[in-house]
């Protein structure tokens, strides 16, 4: 029985303490106010939220007042006034967060309803799109005037969705296996990663060295970039010549490639800046091509001994000549980027 | 009126409704039935008392009366009027089931499964459309996706004739049969969506909506044509 009556003088504590603090709030008339904008009812499920958390506390501290039996009926109206300017302070929050919520929701419904904000990025005529597909195999060296990059996404997209079906076929002439996923699921999401991956990449690394492009004219750029890596792999899958492949490799990527390179120190300023930017380009754009060819090439040779075991695993997608030609690579890109520069 | 007014006038507000009082000897009843004009059964013929056979009947009509819209592509407009996706669904599983073939229960699935014919038909179509919209196309979501449903029937009907040359042998022979028949109805396919479609794009786009309509066909006759039962 000691353990309530210890209670109960720490609530006497607790209200003596409040008292303290009442003192402090009679001297303003802010109590009024509050007790004035209990009484706001705009439906809102935060404020909801803030009003329970209201309850709660009024629970707390009508414990705290049942500690003091002899209060007076004014001290009553002093918690309310403390109530009401906590549960105001929670209230502004809880409303300024639902605003802000409410705000950014309505912007992305709006956003997705309204299609037309993709339009003027869709506006090509048929012409256009043939000579910018031809124009992402010609570089131009032309360093000291900042070439000019089409903002425009229809020819990107459909080349992405080109190399998405090319990359189908690939996979299922070499009976690749892919555990936990389709083939379909792969192809969109290797091809579509890669280019608003590398283009977000790029753009950031753009933003770095202070390249002038935006965001839209790097995906323009990448996506007419996949032109090459679009004929180069309908080529290969279809003809199986290691040697024929490296030549389209080097040949038809290596000029998408050197178009894109060029646009971009174009666009640069600083020496160190356009070999950071170009380098990387280059390379993943040129490794994402090999990778790619091998990952989804038909295997003709050199699997029918390993298949003869009985609890061979399935045929994973393994690159296998990569290690050996990523050096091969890397000369070449640096080549590359020495020509260009 | 005259009564109630002065009633009305003198009473509390709204009060001197309930003095309104109709005189005794006019009786209250009257015809509770709207009037409504000559009836004619085409007009507002209800469907909620025919026999349902009747309803079913009438939709197999109308997603009838499509496929063969679709066989022979007209400039037609009624596969455009009244979309539904009836024939797509019907389309696309009966070509997804027969794509699956076999190899639902063999080891080895390489062969094309069900949930990828039908994403790539579904999600084909949506980018088709969304495509010819950003394009500036005048045509709504549905009416497009039920055209590009409807037309993957040419590639069914071939499908089926894989599977029949298939069944008599695989040679060359057959292959070559069936690379004429997965040609020719690919060619259909795009042709019969393209005269449906072509008409809501601008005249000089046109180039650029039939590209997309073309590979995703391109996509589901090779799918066609590479399949083989295991």
């Amino acid at each position: 029985m000691s353990a309530p009556g210890a209670a109960a003088g720490g609530r006497s504590g607790t209200a003596a303490d409040w008292g303290g603090f009442e003192d402090n709030m009679q001297g303003g008339g802010s109590a009024v106010i509050d007790m004035e904008n209990m009484d706001d009812t705009s439906g809102s499920s935060f404020e909801d939220m803030g009003e329970m958390h209201q309850r709660m506390k009024e629970e707390e501290e009508e414990e705290a007042a049942e500690g003091e039996a002899g209060a007076a009926e004014e001290e009553d109206g002093e918690f309310l006034g403390m109530k009401g300017l906590r549960g105001q302070l929670g209230r502004q929050v809880a409303d300024q967060m639902w605003q802000v919520g409410k705000r950014q929701a309505s912007r992305a419904f709006s956003l997705y309803a309204n299609i037309d904000i993709l339009r003027p990025y869709f506006d090509v005529e048929p012409v256009q799109v043939r000579t910018r597909l031809l124009e992402s195999m010609i570089p131009v060296k032309m360093i000291n005037f900042p070439q000019k990059i089409a903002g425009e996404l229809y020819g990107p997209l459909m080349l992405v969705f080109t190399l998405v079906a090319i990359l189908l076929h690939g996979m299922k002439t070499s009976d690749t296996i892919i555990r936990e996923g389709t083939l379909m699921g792969t192809a969109i999401g290797t091809c579509f990663g890669y280019w608003l991956g590398v283009s977000s990449f790029i753009y950031f690394l753009a933003y770095l060295c202070n390249a002038q492009i935006t965001m839209v004219q790097m995906l323009s750029l990448l996506g007419y970039g996949l032109f090459g890596h679009c004929i180069t792999l309908f080529v290969t899958y279809n003809i199986h010549f290691h040697s024929l492949f490296y030549i389209f490799w080097l040949g038809v990527g290596g000029l998408s490639t050197l178009r894109m390179v060029a646009v971009l120190v174009s666009r640069t300023v600083g020496h160190t800046q356009r070999l950071i930017l170009c380098g990387t380009l280059a390379a993943l754009h040129m490794l994402f091509l090999l990778y790619l060819h091998f990952a989804y090439h038909k295997v003709v040779e050199g699997i029918l001994d390993t298949l003869e075991g009985p609890n061979m695993p399935p045929f994973q997608r393994v690159a296998r000549d990569i290690p050996v030609v990523s050096n091969a690579v890397l000369n070449t890109t640096a080549k590359a980027i020495a020509l260009t520069l | 009126m005259a009564a109630a007014e002065g009633s009305g006038a003198a009473g509390p507000l709204f009060a001197g409704l309930a003095d309104v009082s109709i005189s005794e000897d006019i009786p209250v009843e009257g015809e509770i039935t709207v009037p409504v004009g000559s009836r004619s059964p085409d007009e507002d013929y209800s469907t909620l008392d025919e026999p349902v056979r009747d309803t079913i009947m009438r939709d197999l009509k109308a997603v009838g009366k499509k496929f063969v819209h679709v066989m022979y592509p007209k400039k037609s407009s009624a596969l455009l009027r009244d979309w539904d996706l009836w024939g797509p669904l019907v389309l696309c599983v009966s070509l997804a089931l027969m794509l699956q073939g076999g190899s639902a229960d063999s080891k080895d699935d390489g062969g094309p499964q069900f949930a990828e014919v039908f994403v790539i038909i579904w999600f084909g179509a949506v980018v088709i459309t969304l495509n010819s919209k950003l394009l500036g196309g005048t045509i709504s979501f549905f009416q497009s996706l039920c055209v590009l449903g409807y037309c993957v029937l040419p590639l069914t009907v071939a499908m089926l004739v894989c599977r029949l040359v298939l069944l008599a042998g695989s040679g060359t022979i057959s292959f070559i049969i069936r690379l004429i028949v997965v040609v020719a109805m690919f060619g259909w396919s795009t042709l019969a969506s393209t005269a449906f479609l072509a008409d809501s794009q601008p005249p000089n786009r046109k180039a650029l909506v039939v590209y997309p309509i073309f590979l995703f066909y391109f996509v589901i006759s090779w799918m066609i044509l590479t399949f083989t039962p295991q």
